[in-house]
């Protein structure tokens, strides 16, 4: 066959796919490759929007890769045109203006879309969520103009956008239904930190609360029932979590269950469409359950894996989890996953706001959490890929340096 | 829009012309420099845009902070004199001209 005889389509213009289009370039594969982007931008890094591009109106979405890149690989850019439907028997997909593009294989990074609150309306003018650029363009004028930012959510995003407003030297309030923050993503010693932080740096956060209801009027939010009580509201920032865009995947058929469940070669349950990055639920390597997970690494990796199936050869998908986020001054940087039980063992670092929480379950370290310990962290990393375990006693002597041990 | 070259290990040599106010990383990443990930996107947490800068460059650029100096304690590549983070270098017009090595791996 010809290059062009088996087009080979990516859905969704994030990390993901961005990655795979640099993969597939660089197997020589690029005359194949149909990107398709709902959004008109080229594909840009998503990491800054909540913390540099937030903070400095100056700032620009920093792209992946140049137009002229993608040109000289080969790449057809479908830009500012959504996917709208797969038609697997004939191997199509239709996009929103009209255009039909056959394919041989098909790759579904959809990504994920904000979870909105139950029953408001969408549109609301002082109401604002952050997935994309677009999203952070308005949220930057909104801020700007707030006097005061309440964030529902007391995860990642609703944090990091927090910490941001904060600098900027807004008054904020943070509203968080479970007990701590962070509750599902870290360890309760990292959650204690990052609430003194906050807190200390002036940011109003409120643990354990129930919102009750709100009132909407003249297309904005008004107010707020925060445990029995009327709260007025000025910006909104909703940071209550993402669900897997799945919506193509379902109409046409494939398994989805959270996500859309792929093998280990990030397969879907049609052998010619593969899902990767956000959108997919993928078989845990040596375990016996399937995991989402919305990061870079996961899409950037996963990119990697589904470049190699998408050429034939089998490597199954492995790679270590890692993430990081930044909440005002805050730098959390997390390798592994962490176990439902285990045994926590804490690494001072250089500074009292610096340190690690090591893992471990048995003698096995497993995950690594750190705090302002960029160094750590990118050691854990290595010592978690090399299936290397230091007894804790000796990983917690801040003496001595990780790399020792790698 | 200073021209700057990346000389790759095999000894080929990339040139490009980068934009003022970007970093380095930025600038390679753009036309698609091979060997230089960038995978944290220039937050300065992944050393895997590393560099080695030119000898007759090094002391030209502005020296690292020390956060870039702890990670390139982390680069996958052995660290170097000029051992730098792209993304922690601004391009301005007084890098026409700049020579970099790129190392044999990232990560």
């Amino acid at each position: 066959m010809t290059p062009h005889s088996s087009p080979i389509v990516i859905i969704g213009g994030g990390h993901a796919g961005a990655q795979l289009c640099g993969a597939l370039a660089e197997a020589g594969l690029g005359a194949q490759v149909h990107l398709v982007c709902e959004e008109t931008p080229l594909p840009y890094h998503r990491p800054p929007l909540s913390k540099a591009y937030l903070k400095n109106p100056a700032e620009t979405v920093q792209l992946h890769r140049a137009e002229a890149w993608y040109a000289d690989a080969g790449i057809t850019l479908h830009r500012g045109d959504a996917a709208v439907a797969l038609d697997r028997a004939q191997h199509t997909v239709r996009l929103a203006s009209g255009t039909v593009l056959p394919y041989a294989q098909l790759v579904l990074a959809t990504g994920a879309r904000a979870r909105g609150l139950h029953g408001l309306p969408d549109g609301l003018a002082n109401v604002a969520v952050l997935r994309n650029a677009a999203d952070a363009e308005r949220l930057r004028s909104q801020i700007g103009a707030a006097e005061r930012i309440t964030v529902l959510g007391g995860g990642f995003i609703g944090l990091e956008i927090a910490g941001t407003a904060r600098a900027l030297g807004k008054p904020v309030t943070v509203l968080e239904s479970a007990p701590r923050l962070l509750g599902r993503s870290v360890s309760a010693d990292i959650g204690d930190h990052v609430l003194q932080t906050h807190r200390a740096a002036g940011i109003d956060v409120r643990l354990g609360v129930a919102v009750g209801g709100f009132e909407v009027d003249a297309g904005r939010l008004q107010a707020l029932h925060v445990d029995g009580e009327r709260k007025t509201v000025d910006l909104q920032v909703l940071g209550i979590g993402a669900m897997p865009e799945e919506t193509l995947a379902r109409n046409a058929g494939l398994d989805c269950a959270n996500g859309i469940v792929v093998d280990s070669l990030l397969r879907s349950s049609d052998p010619d469409i593969l899902a990767i990055g956000d959108c997919c639920s993928f078989p845990l390597a040596g375990g016996d359950r399937h995991l989402r997970l919305e990061s870079v690494q996961n899409a950037n990796d996963q990119a990697r894996t589904a470049a190699a199936t998408l050429q034939g050869k089998e490597q199954p998908y492995a790679a270590l989890p890692w993430f990081w986020s930044e909440q005002g001054a805050l730098r959390l940087q997390m390798a592994g996953l962490m176990p439902a039980e285990g045994t926590r063992h804490r690494r001072p670092g250089a500074t009292p706001a610096s340190f690690s929480v090591l893992h471990y379950v048995g003698e096995r370290l497993v995950c690594v959490e750190s705090v302002n310990a960029p160094m750590d962290h990118l050691m854990s990393r290595k010592l978690l890929e090399a299936g290397k375990s230091p007894a804790p006693a000796a990983a917690c002597d801040a003496a001595t340096p990780l790399k020792s041990f790698v | 829009m200073p021209d700057i070259s990346f000389i790759h290990p095999d000894g080929r040599e990339e040139g490009l012309e980068a934009q003022d106010g970007v970093s380095l990383m930025q600038a390679a990443s753009g036309v698609g420099v091979k060997g230089i990930v960038a995978e944290c996107g220039g937050s300065g947490i992944c050393a895997t845009c590393h560099v080695y800068v030119d000898p007759a460059w090094v002391a030209l650029l502005p020296q690292p902070g020390p956060d870039e100096l702890a990670m390139l304690e982390c680069t996958a590549a052995e660290r170097r004199p000029g051992s730098r983070l792209a993304c922690q270098i601004r391009i301005t017009a007084a890098l026409q001209g700049l020579v970099v090595h790129v190392p044999e791996r990232q990560y």
